[in-house]
Order: C-alpha cells, then sequence, then structure tokens
C-alpha cells in the first residue's frame, strides 16, 4: 500500500502486495481473529459453489416457467430463496425484465455493489473506474463496446446501486430455443447478459 | 465525500477492458483478503459503512491506479490500526520479513467457529433493512431534487445527481443511513427511495445517453420536494 515505489529492487508491486497481506494474515490469525480453514472455505465457495451458474439457472427457470417469473420479477429476493439462492451482498434483490422495448444495465458508481449470490464475485471491468464513470453518462456507447448496438428505440435503464439493494438482470429468451430444456437454456445465459451488457446467448444451429 | 470514488459521469478513464476467461482470484494474496472482511467486521473493527468509507481516503491517483482488493486492503489497514489491531510499525517489518522470504507462508491456525459463522453468514447475508415509526415522507410518482450540497463525510448522493430533478419510482422502507453509520454515529435508518432521472437532465442532449433513463437508490435525507 506504500506510495513510494522502489525501482531498484527487482520486487514487483504483486510481491509487495503480497508480502504486506501475508503480514495481516499473520497478525489476525496470532490475534485468534481469522482461521486459516476460514479463508479455505470462504474463497472456495466464491470459486466452486456461488457463482453466475445459480443466476443462470434462475432466468432458465423463468423463461420456462411463467409464474416463477412474475415472482421472480415482483420479488426477486423470495423468488431466488425457492430455489435455494441467497446471502450475502444480495439480502434483498431486484430483478429486472428486458424486452423489445426496454434494456436494463446495472452499475455501481460509488463502490463495486453486485449480485453476489446469483453471479458470484463481481469480474474486474465492473469494478474498475472506466465502467463505473461511463455506465451512467454513456450508455449505449458502453454497451456497443460490448457488442450490444440498440436501436434508438429500445429505452436504456441504467440502475446504480448505491444502497444495499442489489440489481439484476432478466435477459430475453433468444429465438430459436423452443422445446430447449431448462438446462440447455441456462448455458445461454452468461454473467454479462444478466448485468445487462450484453444479451443472452444465441444457440448454435449446430445443435438444434 | 466529495472524493476521486464518486466516478459516475466522469471523463476520460479509458475503455472497459473485459478479461476473457477471468478467474474469480488473480492471486493467492486476493483469496486472504476477501476473508479479512467479515473476520475484521467480527472483531468490531469497521462496519459496512466505515470500511466504503475507509477505501474512499486512499489518495485519488492511488485510488484510481490500484485494484479493487488493494482498495479493501488499505481501508482494512486504516480501520485496524484505529481499533488497535495492527500496529503499523509490526506490519511493516513483518512485511519487509516476507519480502525477504517470500517463499514463508503466513503462519496457520484453524478457527473452526468463524467457518461455522461463515456457513451460517454467506447465505443469509446481513440486512440493512431496518422498522422505523416515521411514515416515509414521498411517495412514488413525486418529484423530488437531490440536495446540491456538498459532503465532506461519506455519503451514496452521488456526485452526478446532486441539485438534479428526478421521479421517485418504488418506496423501499427504511433503511440504516450510511452517512451517519459510517462516522460511528448509529444506525439513524431513513426511508429510502428509488429515483428516475432522464438521461438528459443529468447530461443534456448528448448522443450517448439518447432514449435513455437513469435510476438510483436515495435516502429521503438527500431529497426535497420539487
Amino acid at each position: 500500500m506504500s506510495v513510494e515505489h522502489d525501482t531498484t529492487a527487482a520486487t514487483t508491486e504483486d510481491e509487495r502486495i503480497a508480502a504486506r497481506v501475508k503480514a495481516m494474515e499473520a497478525i489476525l490469525v496470532e490475534k485468534g481473529l481469522i482461521g486459516t480453514d476460514a479463508i479455505d472455505y470462504m474463497s472456495s465457495v466464491y470459486e466452486k459453489e456461488v457463482g453466475p451458474q445459480l443466476g443462470a439457472k434462475i432466468v432458465a427457470r423463468a423463461w420456462t416457467d411463467p409464474e416463477f417469473k412474475q415472482r421472480l420479477l415482483a420479488d426477486g429476493t423470495q423468488a431466488c430463496k425457492e430455489v435455494g439462492v441467497s446471502g450475502m451482498q444480495g439480502e434483498e434483490m431486484i430483478v429486472l425484465e428486458n424486452t423489445d422495448a426496454v434494456h436494463n444495465v446495472v452499475v455501481c458508481t460509488l463502490c463495486s455493489c453486485y449480485p453476489w449470490p446469483v453471479l458470484g464475485l463481481p469480474p474486474n471491468w465492473y469494478k474498475y473506474p472506466a465502467y463505473r464513470s461511463r455506465t451512467v453518462r454513456d450508455p449505449r456507447g458502453v454497451l456497443a463496446e460490448f457488442g450490444l448496438r440498440l436501436p434508438d428505440s429500445v429505452e436504456v435503464r441504467v440502475w446504480d446501486s448505491s444502497a444495499e439493494l442489489r440489481y439484476w438482470v432478466l435477459p430475453q429468451r433468444p429465438a430459436g430455443t423452443d422445446g430447449f430444456t431448462e438446462e440447455q437454456l441456462a448455458e445461454l445465459v452468461t454473467r454479462d447478459c444478466m448485468i445487462g451488457v450484453t444479451e443472452a446467448l444465441r444457440p448454435d444451429p449446430a445443435k438444434a | 465525500m466529495d472524493g476521486v470514488h464518486d466516478l459516475g459521469g466522469r471523463h476520460g478513464l479509458g475503455a472497459i477492458r473485459p478479461e476473457a476467461d477471468e478467474p474469480v482470484f488473480h492471486a493467492d494474496w486476493e483469496r486472504s483478503v476477501l476473508v479479512m472482511f467479515p473476520a475484521m467486521a467480527m472483531a468490531g473493527a469497521f462496519n459496512l459503512d466505515q470500511f466504503r468509507a475507509g477505501m474512499e481516503q486512499i489518495p485519488p491517483a492511488e485510488y484510481l491506479s490500484s485494484t479493487y482488493y488493494e482498495h479493501w486492503m488499505h481501508s482494512m489497514i486504516r480501520h485496524g490500526v484505529e481499533a488497535g489491531i495492527f500496529d503499523p510499525e509490526d506490519l511493516e517489518r513483518r512485511t519487509q520479513h516476507y519480502l525477504e522470504h517470500p517463499e514463508e507462508a503466513a503462519p496457520k491456525a484453524a478457527k473452526p467457529e468463524m467457518v461455522e459463522t461463515l456457513r451460517q453468514l454467506i447465505p443469509s447475508g446481513d440486512d440493512y433493512r431496518r422498522e422505523v415509526e416515521a411514515a416515509p415522507v414521498f411517495d412514488v410518482g413525486d418529484q423530488v431534487r437531490v440536495r446540491p450540497e456538498v459532503s465532506t463525510t461519506h455519503t451514496r448522493r452521488a456526485g452526478y445527481v446532486r441539485g438534479r430533478v428526478g421521479d421517485i419510482v418504488a418506496a423501499h422502507g427504511a433503511y440504516v443511513y450510511p452517512d451517519s453509520n459510517a462516522l460511528g454515529l448509529g444506525e439513524d435508518p431513513h426511508h429510502l427511495y428509488t429515483v428516475r432521472f432522464d438521461a438528459t437532465e443529468l447530461w443534456g442532449d448528448e448522443p450517448g445517453a439518447a432514449n435513455a433513463v437513469i435510476h438510483i437508490d436515495l435516502w429521503e435525507p438527500y431529497l426535497v420536494r420539487v
């Protein structure tokens, strides 16, 4: 965290940070405030269990079950709990539906608020200044950078997560997916389309 | 505070650079820093708003050039020192030690009761909603202006909406008030609303903002009726 950068030694900034974190960890371990097992446990939860595959399952269910979709849009938190998804940084979740007329996109301009229970930990681009500064000011330009060019007739709705409510997007079901199972549909749902910077993937015609 | 962290609408910050197949953690140390958050919060070093306020104290050039978990470290060290968990000289001495012995790991110790707490906490979280007796001052459909005053302490009254007029589109009940909670002055819950602004109200007729609306969640004390 030092602001002086030592250019004489071959120490990289990453090595410096790693050493600083080890020092912090050593103190917290010695004071009995953290356990190595707790570090292993929590980091593995977000590497192996809690991630965008959970949001994708919920989206696929909403695409195939109109009553579930209604509940999801009316009370995202409760509908997610129905399928066993809840928790930290998503204590209250609001799900936004994309339609032919409306496209939603989520940002946090003040820090990096993000719905962890359905998407896992946020990607770096979501946390860094370029996305946070531009999405509220030039949303169409940002979406175009992700390859999504929307006609002027589509209203873009930006949601800046500045409180403890966490927003995420129910993308439109892609055409050509009639008869797809929930599992097949879930494969088309990416983290990015649930942030709202892209649309759901189109099915591969070769597999249809 | 009106720091560099308040990024909405700023120019010149470059292109967004998504990383293909990005890993959840880019380095081992990020795993430790993630878990220091609940560990230090449970130890009473900070609440969520104090933690955010700590990140806002990072010098602007450093804020813009350092990574997300470095921001966390900065706030953790700041609050850890204030809480008496970290002694700056000891932290520096140990850092030097690990720099000179990079192969050496931090000491290991099990803390099964913390694992158990996390097992409960991760799927339940920590609710910031509170019951208050006061009725909400505003209703859905009301037109409001965001108070334009400067803030010298932590706030979620983002700079780009200050002084601007929008419509309340949702009333959510009361939540812990960040401006108070960040100062250690208690939770002082207030009603929270989602306010919608036309992009033209915020940015004039800039082409990128055409046919767009921006929503932001704002607490009652941030707002005045138009």
